[in-house]
Formats: C-alpha cells, structure tokens, sequence
C-alpha cells in the first residue's frame, strides 16, 4: 500500500463570473521511503498540491480530493486529528522560509519550541537538540546562531533552519518545496545528502518540487510533470530525463542552462509564448498555445495519463519520443 | 566597457554575533563577524555584474549596502562620482530610484495590502515615468515583460505562486526606471523555461536602455548566460573577479574551483531519439 495517494486533486478559486480551476485533477503517489520529484511551469499548481497533503489551503481555496496518507482519509480527519497529522506524519518545508518564522523570536528557540511541541521534549534537551539540528544543516556557531533573530540570518540560512524544523519530528513524508533555491551548489548538495540520509535512517518519504532538473536527477527516484493544473508526464526520472515523452517535458530539458555558455553570449531561445492564465483554460491540452506539434484535434484531448513504457505516462495521445535503438527493433 | 556607473571601495560591514546561552550567563563579550571585508568593484553602464558565492558569504548584505539599507562601516560607494553614503534627503531619494533592488525574499519588496497592478503603478507614478498616466497599459506592459498576464493585476501578493511572486517583484522595479538593477536571487524559483524569458529581458534592457545589473545568484550556469563580468564571494570577501570566460573556463581561487567542480551537469538528453507522431 502506498503511504500517499491524492486522486482527483481539483483546487479552485472564486472568480468573476464563477470559479477558476488551478489545479485540475491530479493524482499522485508516493510509497514509503521513496523520493518524487514534482517539476513544473511556474502558477501551475505545486504548492498548492503540496499543501493539499496537509489541508493548508489558502482562505477561499475549493478543494475536492480523496486523500489517503497511510491508510487514512485525511479528509475525514477531524480537527484534532489533522493537527496531529501536521505536527507528527508529515514535515512541510515551504517555498517562502521568511514567513513561516516570527519575527521577534530566535530561532533557535524556534526550532525548540516545534520539538517540544512535536517531539514532547522537555526545554533542556529540546535546547541540546535544537543547537544539533542547526548543526546538522551545516549552519557555523549553532549556539550563538541559535540566539539570532531571523533577520540576522542570510536567506540560504533561513531556508536551512526550516529544513531542520520539519525534519525535526522524524516524519514518515517530507514535503519539501523548493528547498535548496537559495542555496550555493555546495550547501546544496550537502543538504540534499542530509535529507537522504534522514528518508534512509527513518524509512521516510520525499516529495521535492525543484525547478531545477539537475536537483530532481540527483535526488529522485520518479518524478511527476506538472503544466497548467495537470501532470502532463510521470515515469521514472532516468527514463524522463532520456526520453522524455511530453512535448512539454522536452522543451523544458532544452532549456536548461549549462556553464559551457560562459562568456558567448548565446542567448537560448526557451518555450515560445506564455502559460494560458488561469481563467483563460479551456478545455484540450494546456500547452497547445505554445507546442511545437500542436493540431486541431489538440483541442479536446482530456489529459487523462496514457501509459507508454514502464510506469512511464504522457498526457499528450499525439506525440511519441522514441530513441532510434528501439525505433530500429521494429517498435 | 565603458563609463563606470557605480564604484565600490573596500567596503565593510561587521555584524556582531549574539552570545551563546554560555557567553551570556558568563557575561563574555560576544564575537563579532565580518559579513563584508573590503570588497571593491566597478559596474560600468550596460554591464551585468554577476556575483555568486556560497550561503551566508554576504552578498546580500553587500547589496543592502549599495542602496544604503545597510549601513556600512568602511568603505565608499559612488554612483557618477557621487558619494552615496554621504547623500542626504532629496539626493538618496534620486539615488534610490537610479539603483533598484529586487530582494531575495520577493515579500520584502512587496506590500501585502497592495494589489500588483497598484503596486506597480504607484511606483511608476511617485518617479513620474512615462506611459504611468495611464494606468492599466502601463501596468499591462511591465507585467506582459515578465510574462504575466494582465488580468495578475488585481491579485495581491499572497494570491501568487512563488515564481509570480518573484517576477512581480521585477516588474515593480522595472517600472522605476533604475539604470541599476540589483538582482539578489530574481529567478532563482522560476522554472528554466520563464528564466529563460527573463534573462532575456535582462539582455534587452542592457542592450536598449544601458541597464547595469549586478545579479546575484546561486546558480553559476545561469550567471554564464547573462554576465559580462562575474565576481565570486566567499566568508565576505571577493576571491576572484574577471570575465565570465575567464572565470569560469580558467578560475585562479581553489574556492571558484571547488564551487565550478561541484556545480551539477545538466542532464543529458538522449540525442538519438527520434520525435514520432501518432496518427
Ligand atoms: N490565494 C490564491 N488566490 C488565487 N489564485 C491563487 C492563490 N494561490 C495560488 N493561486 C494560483 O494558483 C496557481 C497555482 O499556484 P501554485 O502556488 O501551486 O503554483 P506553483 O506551481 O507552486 O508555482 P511556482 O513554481 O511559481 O511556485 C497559480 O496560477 C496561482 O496564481
Ligand atoms: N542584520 C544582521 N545582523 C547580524 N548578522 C547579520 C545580519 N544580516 C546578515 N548577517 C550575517 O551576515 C552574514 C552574511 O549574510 P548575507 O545575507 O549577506 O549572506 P548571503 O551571501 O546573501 O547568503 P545567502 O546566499 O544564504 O542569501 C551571515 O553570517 C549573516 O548571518
Ligand atoms: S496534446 Fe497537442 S498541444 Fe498538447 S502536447 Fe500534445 S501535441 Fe502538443
Ligand atoms: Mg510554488
Ligand atoms: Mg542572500
């Protein structure tokens, strides 16, 4: 049995005139102690299937889903129950690290108070925890930054505060949203270690959104596509990376920078056009705005997952990426 | 490259550390660390400065410096000659709106209360840029430029995703009309598909308008494509500066070294797949 699955993931706002969907029906699964990877065009609804995980929607969100995280509804939780769900099962790093702390309160104390809170430590071993946890995310003098107020901290800092505050409760699924943003490649790569290490010792479960193909390469096992509110592709990563099938999913390989550019000046063409706006969707393909391979019939393509290799699923029924090996097999 | 815009000399900034739990109860006097150690560099007109380093290396507190957010405790800072950290008033409101900063945590250049398309506006309209008469085409083209759609304009802050939030917060500063641009971490949480849009728009301002950025980023394969020039920081202090070519094919700091050989490879797409289409 997985330990999460999200069917039919819908997310909708108010608008004029009715209500605007921004997520569209999304269905996700992570087993226990793996690691997903979610990658995707920016708006198209990440965050907010992330946040759907713990319920934390923002104020006029409409949310419709059937949630299982091991083997309950979440719901059907109660309020009690979702608290516990939040503060025991699953660790949630956000986007933005700025906001998720007090202002007036030191961090390390921060850090404190979630363990005796989570973890039921009393306040000298939570102080002796928490000084290590900071350590752990490679932050220099944990005591004397344990005292710091968040502003004293540089951004990369903060972000590595709220990684060792939602590891901190040992959780069976670490939601991490963009982690590692603003962090320099070699902090980087020294947090990613941290977090497999963690989902290696504790059996846990990673969901990682990363913008960045390399991180998700690095750390995946699976990685899911995201365009428009839908998963456009899911499979796993090697394969996608390879041989991506959604005319989506290769434009953004394409695009991805390298250091060998360095000092020519070539500017890199990326995707053509703009994502519809929200309110602007209807029905077909999200993407026929922009792609290389769009047709009349694009129109009303339902965007249901097909498969097309092992546990590898497009959304697009018209284009197949075939490399020439297997083409020449006779496939 | 050619007249220098903004010049840096040995500029400092120390911040004291707070005292552990055992450096308090034994009133010892707290350490104190340098965040910024004498750091000096020169951004002509129409240049992109890149500048990269690892985490808590200071260079958003070099860049607070620059527009005076920070103060600092040694150095000068001049924009056309003029010194900054002497302006007073009227003089840094003018150097303030010449030098815009985009910060690294996009709510800090946002007003929670205000919706984009005021945002934006109002901006234009307090340093009287052209077109800002008119609200909605002025506020429709500076979102248009980093790829959002007008209708974003009633939104506020909170209704955005991250990487609408950061690019909102590049189009309030665009609609300032800066000739610098300090960019700490302005596309770090878009996808490669709108970075690439946008460093682009970078490319075209500093082609058309002589827009000088220095762009702050953790990512050195972004900075490749858009830097002339690109400065890397370690522990406060600049350790190599030089040409993107030079720099990043030839570095001379084993700490350039040591970021460049553990900068990941981008993944490599299987060059020998052919594109079928289903009929
Ligand atoms: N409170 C809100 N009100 C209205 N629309 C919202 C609200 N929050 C998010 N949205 C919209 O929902 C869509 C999905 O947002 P989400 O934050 O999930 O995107 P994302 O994929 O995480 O993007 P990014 O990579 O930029 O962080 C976006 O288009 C966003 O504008
Ligand atoms: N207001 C402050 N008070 C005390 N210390 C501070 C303050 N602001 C920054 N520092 C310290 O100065 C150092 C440099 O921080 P800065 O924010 O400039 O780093 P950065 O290079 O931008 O890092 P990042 O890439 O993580 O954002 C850090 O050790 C930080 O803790
Ligand atoms: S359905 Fe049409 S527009 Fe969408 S990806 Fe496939 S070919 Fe392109
Ligand atoms: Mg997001
Ligand atoms: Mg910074």
């Amino acid at each position: 049995m997985s330990l999460l699955t999200i069917e039919n993931l819908r997310i909708a706002f108010p608008a004029r005139g009715g209500s605007t969907e921004v997520v569209r029906g999304v269905n996700l699964e992570v087993q226990q102690g793996e690691t997903v990877g979610l990658v995707g065009e920016s708006g198209s609804g990440k965050s907010l299937s992330c946040r759907s995980i713990i319920r934390l929607m923002p104020s006029h969100a409409q949310m419709t889903a059937n949630v299982q995280f091991d083997g309950r509804d979440v719901m059907a939780m109660s309020r009690k129950a979702l608290r516990d769900h939040r503060a025991h099962s699953v660790g949630m790093i956000f986007q933005d690290p700025f906001s998720c702390f007090n202002p007036t309160k030191r961090i390390g104390e921060q850090v404190a108070e979630t363990l005796r809170v989570n973890a039921g430590m009393d306040k000298s071993d939570a102080h002796v925890r928490a000084i290590e946890l900071l350590a752990s995310v490679e932050i220099d003098r944990p005591e004397q930054r344990y005292r710091a107020f968040p502003h004293e901290l540089s951004g990369g800092m903060r972000q590595r505060v709220m990684i060792a505050i939602a590891i901190s409760a040992g959780p069976r699924l670490l939601i991490a949203d963009e982690p590692t943003t603003a962090l320099d490649v070699t902090t980087q790569a020294q947090i990613l270690k941290l977090i497999e290490q963690r989902r290696r010792d504790l059996n846990m479960a990673v969901l990682l959104v990363s913008h960045d193909f390399g991180v998700i390469a690095q750390a995946c096992q699976r990685v899911a596509v995201m365009y428009g509110g839908y998963v456009v592709e899911a499979g796993p990563v090697a394969e996608i990376c390879a041989r991506p099938q959604h005319p989506y999913t290769r434009a953004l390989l394409e695009s991805i920078p390298s250091l060998e550019s360095a000092g020519h000046h070539i500017r890199r063409a990326g995707i053509p056009g703009q994502p519809p706006s929200a309110g602007e969707m209807g029905a077909g393909c999200p993407f026929a705005g922009r792609c290389a391979f769009a047709r009349p019939e694009c129109a009303g393509v339902d965007m249901s997952l097909e498969v097309v290799g092992d546990a590898h699923a497009t959304a697009c029924p018209f284009v197949r990426n075939v490399s020439a090996t297997s083409e020449a097999g006779g496939a | 490259m050619s007249e220098t815009l903004l010049s840096v000399q040995d500029l400092t900034k120390r911040f004291r550390l707070r005292r552990s739990l055992g450096e308090f109860v034994t009133r010892q006097p707290g350490d104190s660390a340098l965040a910024v150690d004498h750091v000096s560099f020169d951004l002509a007109k129409g240049e992109i400065l890149g500048l990269a380093g690892g985490s808590g290396s200071g260079k958003t507190t070099l860049a607070r410096m620059l527009i005076r957010l920070v103060e600092p405790d040694e150095g000068v800072i001049t924009v056309d000659g003029r010194s900054v950290r002497d302006a007073r008033g009227h003089e840094l409101r003018e150097i303030r709106r010449r030098m815009q900063m985009v910060f690294q945590d996009p709510y800090a250049s946002l007003n929670p209360r205000m919706t984009v398309g005021t945002a934006i506006l109002e901006a234009g309209r307090v340093h009287h840029q052209p077109g800002s008469e008119d609200g909605d085409a002025f506020v429709s083209k500076f979102l248009d430029l980093v790829r959002l759609p007008a209708s974003m304009a009633v939104r506020h802050p909170s209704e955005l995703s991250g990487g609408q939030r950061q690019r909102v917060a590049v189009a309030r500063a665009l609609a300032i009309g800066p000739e610098v641009l300090i960019a700490d971490e302005a596309v770090s949480a878009l996808d490669v598909s709108i970075q690439t849009q946008l460093l682009n728009l970078f490319l075209d301002l500093r082609d058309e308008l002589g827009l000088a950025i220095l762009f702050v980023a953790h990512q050195l394969s972004v900075i490749a494509e858009v830097a002339d020039r690109v400065a890397i920081m370690h522990l406060g202090v600049i350790v190599e500066i030089g040409t993107t070519a030079e720099v990043f094919h030839n570095p001379q700091d084993e700490y350039t070294k040591s970021l460049l050989a553990s900068h990941p490879q981008p993944v490599p797409l299987d060059a020998s797949r052919e594109i079928r289409i289903v009929e």
